[in-house]
């Protein structure tokens, strides 16, 4: 049963993370923390990132990681082909209306009216990550000072060379897990 | 310049040899060595499949991109199915989605086996917060850009969706899958309206 509720769990977020790249991520939060408890924010955060750090796409990652959690290796391969299957039958639709039709206007006028609702939904799962990093906790506290400093600087810093200096994103979070690491130890 | 009508599947390629393992490999590759997603490994595939391989027309790449980002789902699986079936039907389509998720199975598989273990270790647990602080300011990043993208636009429209879509998520719990259909409805709507407008402006 449970690999059953895998399977339809990332079938949904396969099908509705629309947007690509981290349209997926408030999809993955909903299905594998808030309704089916299979990880716990702290695991969802790490997933994210070992995702950022690891090839592949996030909705891959996760599938393989919160099918590996839940049912060892057929979990992950369960998770994984349920991701991928709207990809498919949609895309393959697609591929075949266009070498019939050879027009994507009204798909790709629709997509624009979505574009504010995903990124709106990006930057709520951002917001619950940020709060993570910087308050160790899931909800906002009662006081707002109560920030954990490390992390908060880290992610200011980070934030602003990201702003300024555009690098490759995978350097910044190497950087970050050194400067952790070193901060930390000493702290 | 002449467009084909069907994909590749009936022409010369598709009676080579180790088609399909080219086909193979090299979207293994690329899926192994892209991080950062989908936005990345597009110029690779075009890399890989227009320049080197000459198995697509620039053109049609650009459609092809087209058609992979308007699709649900990761860009980067998506555009390794409509290159695999333009290249080898369904079967090639089949064969560069093995290709590309194989490389994340495994290694998120490693490190799920071992993860339990890791993340007890003191070291890992300050790089995971270090690096969560690091996830935290990408993403920051990524929504900043997205959002003044938007905002450029100057359509009203889309800039209160974009604001009230936030409220419902963040504060009214709104299941996010309903606020997609409701979103992409008012998307389509917009659309066809839109192009009615400009059509009846035309006559």
């Amino acid at each position: 049963m449970e690999l059953l509720a895998l399977f339809w769990s990332f079938v949904q977020i396969g099908l509705f993370s629309i947007g690509g790249g981290y349209a997926a991520m408030p999809l993955i939060q909903s299905q594998a923390v808030d309704i089916h408890h299979w990880l716990t924010m702290t695991q969802f955060a790490d997933i994210m990132t070992i995702s950022e750090m690891t090839p592949g796409p996030i909705a891959i990652n996760s599938a393989t990681f919160v099918g590996m959690q839940v049912a060892g290796i057929l979990g992950s391969v369960v998770a994984t082909v349920g991701c991928v299957l709207p990809s498919c039958i949609i895309v393959l639709t697609l591929a075949w209306a266009y070498y019939r039709f050879r027009g994507l206007s009204l798909i790709q006028g629709m997509l624009a009216g979505l574009r504010p609702a995903v990124i709106a939904m990006i930057a709520s799962a951002g917001f619950s990550l940020i709060i993570l990093s910087v308050y160790g906790q899931r909800t906002l506290p009662a006081d707002l000072l109560q920030v954990h400093i490390i992390p908060a600087l880290i992610f200011v810093i980070a934030l602003a060379v990201l702003r300024i200096k555009k690098p490759d994103p995978i350097a910044v979070m190497a950087s970050c897990g050194l400067a952790g690491v070193i901060l930390l130890s000493i702290f | 310049m002449e467009h084909s009508q069907t994909p590749h599947k009936d022409t010369a390629h598709s009676k080579e040899d180790g088609l399909y393992l080219t086909l193979f490999t090299s979207t293994f590759k690329i899926s192994a060595c892209t991080f950062g997603g989908g936005f990345v490994i597009i110029p690779l595939l075009r890399k890989k499949f227009v320049d080197e391989l000459h198995w697509i027309e620039e053109d049609e790449m650009l459609d092809l991109t087209a058609i992979a980002q308007s699709s649900p789902g990761a860009i980067a699986v998506n555009a390794s199915i409509v290159i695999g079936y333009h290249v080898a039907g369904i079967p090639g389509a089949l064969i560069s989605i093995l290709g590309t998720v194989l490389p994340p199975l495994i290694i998120i598989s490693v490190i799920s086996r071992f993860y339990a273990v890791f993340r007890d270790n003191a070291y890992v647990s300050m790089a995971m917060e270090g690096m969560l602080a690091g996830v935290a300011a990408v993403i920051t990043d990524v929504v900043w850009n997205m959002g003044s993208d938007v905002v450029r636009t100057k359509n009203p429209v889309r800039i209160v969706m974009l604001i009230l879509s936030f409220i419902a998520v963040r504060y009214l719990k709104l299941n996010i899958i309903l606020l997609i259909l409701l979103c992409g409805t008012i998307g389509a709507a917009e659309t066809v309206m839109r192009q009615r407008a400009e059509k009846e402006r035309g006559w």
